[in-house]
């Protein structure tokens, strides 16, 4: 018998839960350079659209799925996904729920270290009085293992393992102690710090406090539509992309929150609850902070040219020095609230990477909640170490693509086709609307069964073949030339062999090389822990045959 | 602000902010099913206890 017993405290803490877990950095710092990059405004409207027709039907399959495993005692993808298709193949589909998970916590842990080290940071006023090349330079350092501001030896390390041991100990206590007295508490703050900032984002004046644009340069930048973009798949591919990152689908984490729902309450409407209020966070908070205010300090050619290397830079490199143009106290509780709230929103979505792993354990080997959480904790450990300790060589960013975006579509695809098509539309549908405490529209069985899927082919192939600068115009004249971010470029290290090609320096050659290296053993050492998983995840069906359990 | 970007934007934040806040309401509103549910907080509240069966 499993020994997981675990519930919920209440229906509020749950949802909370479950938004805290879709609430993640991506929301303050992907979502926008997103939109900036794809058509501005027009870009909330494939946004929204993939929302509707991708992302809601998702969570509604995900949640549903979570709650039907859950009725046969499964809180883990492996077993969940087994009980609705025939095959035993599906088992070691779902290892992807679990492997995700460890894999993309290893590098988000690491991510989530320096919003702590920045907290208090920002407390300690380490930013104040430096100029922007200042603040620039403390990051390289930091991520460099460099000199320590805090005569802390190796700081990056000694947070990372503060932040992993929190977190462990947070999952340690359990679902309704632990994970969801956390959403209870980060996130309300969360909300309460965006909004904070938010408002300051809303409100800059020109040649007040150093700052060159009035915040309307900044949100017309980010909101004014530019419709010819609308046409282009490369805009569609990106909004659905971030429709992924942003809702947590696609990982496992959904289904294991939501196994421990009973089949008699109600999914649909919770599920509506958490998503929307993911979107409230993305689109209204995160689009007034990271533009806005860079803008209005640093004018729109600068920002353009720091988002090109994505939201990381700005929020780390560029967002403190801003915030002291606003006074030494100002700055100093600015700072704070902006790394405070990426901590909560982080933390909140490391948590719901630990509970697949533990339930699992404690389902299929009878694990208590207490060693089932520390060895998570230990597993993330080894695994995210390589991230802190070769940062530079691009074993975060190997990470990240592989766990923490090919996984996401493959997983989703297939879970889409198991639940419409092979666990059958008609039941299905039937779990989604058990207990509902809202009126699910019936159109959304037709785009479960088709659109969704469909959808979801076409994101993976779009990222697979994807053609050379995103011009699929081009491409379906016939030249189709993969771009050196296409899944298959990817696996080449085209983009890599290109800049080795062409480099002169012998330094850089040197550590051109290096990443090489580092990059495939990064893939070499992921696909070991698949391996590994997939291994118990035999041992655990083995065991349920030897006890009669299937 | 231009007149673009200002529809645009504030017709999504009107949207998103509503949509949320009616999910949210919905769900303090409706009441919560007879135990046992999946939920522990309320689980000693009397009047939400199963009605006896009759014998």
């Amino acid at each position: 018998m499993s020994a997981n017993k675990e519930s919920w405290g209440s229906r509020m803490g749950l949802i909370l839960a479950m938004a805290g877990n879709a609430v993640g950095l991506g929301n303050f710092l992907r979502f926008p350079v997103q939109a900036v990059q794809n058509g501005g405004g027009a870009f909330i409207i494939p946004y929204l659209v993939c929302f509707l027709v991708m992302g809601i039907p998702l969570l509604w399959i995900e949640w549903s799925m979570g709650r039907f495993g859950g009725k046969s005692g499964h809180h883990s993808t492996p077993f969940i996904v087994d009980t609705m298709g025939k095959s035993r193949l599906w088992k070691y589909i779902g290892v992807f729920g679990i492997w995700t998970n460890i894999a993309v916590a290893s590098y988000y842990c690491y991510l989530e270290s320096w919003t702590m080290s920045y907290v208090f940071h920002s407390v300690i006023g380490t930013f104040s009085g430096l100029d922007q090349e200042g603040v620039s330079n403390f990051f390289n350092e930091y991520v460099s293992l460099g000199i320590s501001t805090l005569g802390i030896p190796y700081e990056p390390i000694f947070f990372f393992v503060l932040c992993l041991l929190l977190n462990t100990w947070i999952l340690s206590q359990g679902l309704a102690s632990g994970v969801e007295r956390v959403a209870k508490i980060g996130m309300p703050l969360l909300i309460l710090f965006g909004a904070f900032l938010a408002y300051k984002g809303f409100t800059i004046t020109a040649g007040e406090n150093g700052a060159i644009n009035d915040s309307s340069v900044g949100l017309n930048f980010l909101w004014t539509p530019n419709f010819d973009q609308l046409w282009s798949p490369s805009v569609w591919l990106a909004a659905a992309g971030q429709i992924f990152f942003t809702l947590s689908v696609g990982m496992g984490t959904v289904q294991c929150y939501a196994s421990y729902v009973r089949s008699k309450d109600d999914i649909a409407l919770n599920a509506m609850s958490a998503g929307w209020m993911n979107e409230f966070v993305e689109v209204v908070l995160g689009g007034a902070i990271l533009i806005p205010i860079s803008i209005g300090y640093l004018g729109i050619d600068r920002v353009t040219e720091l988002v090109q290397h994505g939201g990381l830079g700005l929020a780390f490199r560029t967002m403190p020095y801003l915030f002291y143009q606003w006074g030494d106290v100002l700055g100093a509780v600015a700072g704070v609230m902006w790394f405070g709230l990426l901590f909560f929103a982080g933390i909140t979505s490391s948590l719901a990477m630990g509970t697949p792993w533990i339930g699992f354990l404690q389902d299929e080997f009878n694990w208590k909640r207490k060693p089932a959480a520390w060895s998570f904790g230990i597993f993330v450990l080894v695994l995210g170490m390589p991230t802190v300790l070769f940062f530079e060589y691009g074993v975060f960013d190997e990470y990240d693509y592989w766990a923490g975006t090919v996984s996401l579509v493959v997983f989703a695809l297939f879970e889409s086709i198991l639940f419409a098509w092979i666990f059958g539309m008609n039941k299905g549908w039937r779990e989604i609307i058990s207990g509902s405490d809202i009126k699910v529209p019936g159109i959304y069985r037709f785009i479960i069964k088709f659109v969704t899927p469909l959808l979801l082919l076409w994101v993976f192939l779009g990222s697979l073949f994807t053609p050379k600068g995103g011009d699929w115009a081009a491409a379906f004249s016939g030249s189709w030339e993969l771009d050196d971010s296409s899944i298959i470029k990817k696996i080449m290290n085209s983009g890599l062999k290109e800049q080795l090609a062409a480099a002169t320096d012998a330094a850089q050659i040197e550590h051109l090389q290096d990443t090489m290296f580092f990059v495939n053993a990064s893939r070499i050492l992921l696909l070991l822990v698949w391996l590994g998983l997939a291994l118990l995840v035999y041992m655990a069906y083995k065991k349920r045959v030897r006890e009669g359990r299937i | 602000m231009n007149t673009s970007a200002l529809i645009v934007m504030l017709s999504t934040i009107f949207l998103v902010t509503g949509m949320t806040l009616y999910f949210f309401g919905k769900v303090l509103t409706t009441p919560p099913r007879p135990e046992p549910d999946s939920y522990l907080d309320n689980d000693d509240e009397p009047d939400r206890q199963p009605a006896p069966k009759n014998r």
